[in-house]
């Protein structure tokens, strides 16, 4: 599992990369009440926002951590969006892409990495 | 960015583990535990406020009604001693600079709250306009704290059992946990509760008493603004400013009778001539019965999809639990009932005008004598 510095995270299978907010973030954000999962057979670019998570109080983007095509997208959400508090790096996840360019995971950060990034926070 | 001020609470909400916030020039908390458990708790049982950053100041001197009047729309002549009531401080165009509470707890002239935002603005405004011996005395020295909740008149009275007898918007000076307060039945959450005001150096300790009530738990800013927002109160700055009229703002009940005869409120041109012909727009409140939160900003539209107004509040009713708003409309599209859209992120979501307070007010009314 890769992290970016916008608290998404990242775990590719095969070609396919499933996408969520950190744990960090869902603790951040408090309880979510809605969820907006993308499209499927939308095309994303590396950074655009993809999704939209809201707590009671405001609504936060969601940003794509690799470019490609959403071909899955976690509906479930929509009738439990609290699942992404209970479990945001495992049941919570958001979307799976198919990833145009693995090389873009490279660039992420590791659990350790992204720990030591948290911790500057 | 200036320096945040603090409450005399601060190292009591960090104690708890608060979120902390920038809110009104203050740091504040946000939320303890969870904005939607704070909110139920508040609900169901006695929710504990820290609304200190708000502005308390005395008016004072022989003709401070009088004077006070010049600002207001309310009968404040009238009001009797031991009561308190919500007015509206009016610009000259009769626009909403503030909302607020005025009463007589005592014979010491009128005790006023504003809020936080607003605050200096109001108080400079007032003070740039004293006349004769009016004055005007901050209370920066004073905290005040909100407890909120059907079982918060039970806590109060296990400290002082007369506060039962007050009933909603009654206004005293008491001696309560051995301090000089101001205590008024009231508050921003629809539910029965007090809003008490403290000496500063006594406000901890009166705080963490409050909370060895097992009764009683801190909630932050984040609940107290779903709260008020499921009892259709407005929130200056957003649901109401000061291009905002009375009428327009479904504010007329702080309108009182004697005054709209006179029209010697600021602005009566304007604001008697919306009560007589309607207002361009009127403040309702929106069921949003699809889709994600239609939150301050989010274009109303008519059933055809033209754009007629725009949501100013809104969010999820943990209460309810579905998505409720409020915004403005022109009045031939505010009838309850109307069937509306939101469009949030660039996308319709159906919304019908509904009645509000959202979740139905529990203030406890005397029974008359």
């Amino acid at each position: 599992m890769k992290f970016t510095k916008d608290h998404e995270w990242v775990k590719l299978d095969g070609d396919v990369a499933t996408v969520g907010i950190s744990k960090h973030a869902a603790d951040q954000l408090g309880d979510v009440v809605f969820v907006e999962v993308p499209e499927i057979g939308k095309t994303v670019g590396k950074g655009d926002s993809f999704a939209v998570v809201e707590s009671v109080k405001a609504a936060s983007d969601v940003y794509a951590p690799v470019s490609g095509e959403v071909v899955e997208a976690n509906d479930a959400l929509s009738g439990a969006p609290e699942t992404v508090n209970a479990d945001a790096e495992g049941e919570g996840w958001f979307a799976k892409i198919k990833v145009s360019d693995a090389s873009q995971i490279e660039g992420l950060m590791d659990r350790a990495a992204y720990d030591a990034f948290l911790a500057t926070l | 960015m200036t320096e945040l001020k603090t409450t005399p609470l601060n190292a009591a909400h960090r104690a708890l583990g608060a979120r902390m916030v920038g809110f009104g020039g203050y740091d504040m908390p946000v939320q303890y535990e969870g904005v939607l458990a704070e909110h139920r708790w508040t609900r169901e049982h006695a929710g504990l406020f820290d609304v200190s950053h708000m502005g308390q100041a005395r008016i004072s001197g022989a003709d401070a009604i009088g004077w006070f009047e010049r600002f207001v729309p309310g009968d404040y002549q009238i009001l009797k001693d031991g009561k308190q009531k919500y007015s509206l401080l009016l610009n000259d165009d009769g626009g909403i600079m503030d909302d607020l509470m005025a009463g007589k707890p005592d014979h010491g002239g009128l005790y006023v709250v504003v809020n936080a935002g607003n605050k200096e603005e109001d108080f400079a405004y007032l003070q740039a306009r004293l006349e004769g011996d009016v004055t005007l005395t901050r209370l920066e020295d004073r905290a005040l704290l909100a407890i909120q909740g059907p079982e918060a008149a039970e806590v109060m009275a296990a400290h002082e059992p007369v506060l039962a007898e007050m009933g909603f918007m009654d206004s005293a000076r008491l001696m309560l946990f051995g301090a000089d307060c101001f205590i008024s039945r009231s508050g921003y959450t629809g539910e029965d509760g007090y809003e008490i005001s403290v000496p500063g150096d006594q406000a901890e300790r009166i705080w963490n008493t409050l909370l060895e009530d097992a009764r009683v738990k801190p909630i932050g800013l984040g609940a107290r603004d779903s709260l008020r927002l499921e009892a259709g109160l407005p929130l200056h700055g957003h649901d109401i400013d000061p291009t905002t009229s009375p009428v327009e703002g479904a504010l007329t009940f702080a309108l009182s009778k004697s005054r709209k005869e006179r029209a010697d409120f600021p602005g009566a041109d304007r604001i008697l001539k919306e009560l007589a012909d309607g207002p361009a727009r009127v403040r309702v409140g929106l069921h949003v019965k699809e889709g994600a939160p239609a939150r301050e900003g989010a274009e109303i539209a008519d059933a055809d999809g033209t754009v007629i107004g725009t949501v100013t509040s809104g969010g999820p009713s943990p209460t309810l639990g579905h998505n409720i708003a409020m915004g403005y409309v022109p009045p031939h599209l505010s009838a309850l009932g109307m069937d509306l859209k939101v469009i949030v992120r660039g996308k319709p979501a159906a919304a019908t005008v509904i009645a509000m307070p959202f979740v139905a007010q529990r203030y406890y009314r005397k029974p008359r004598a």
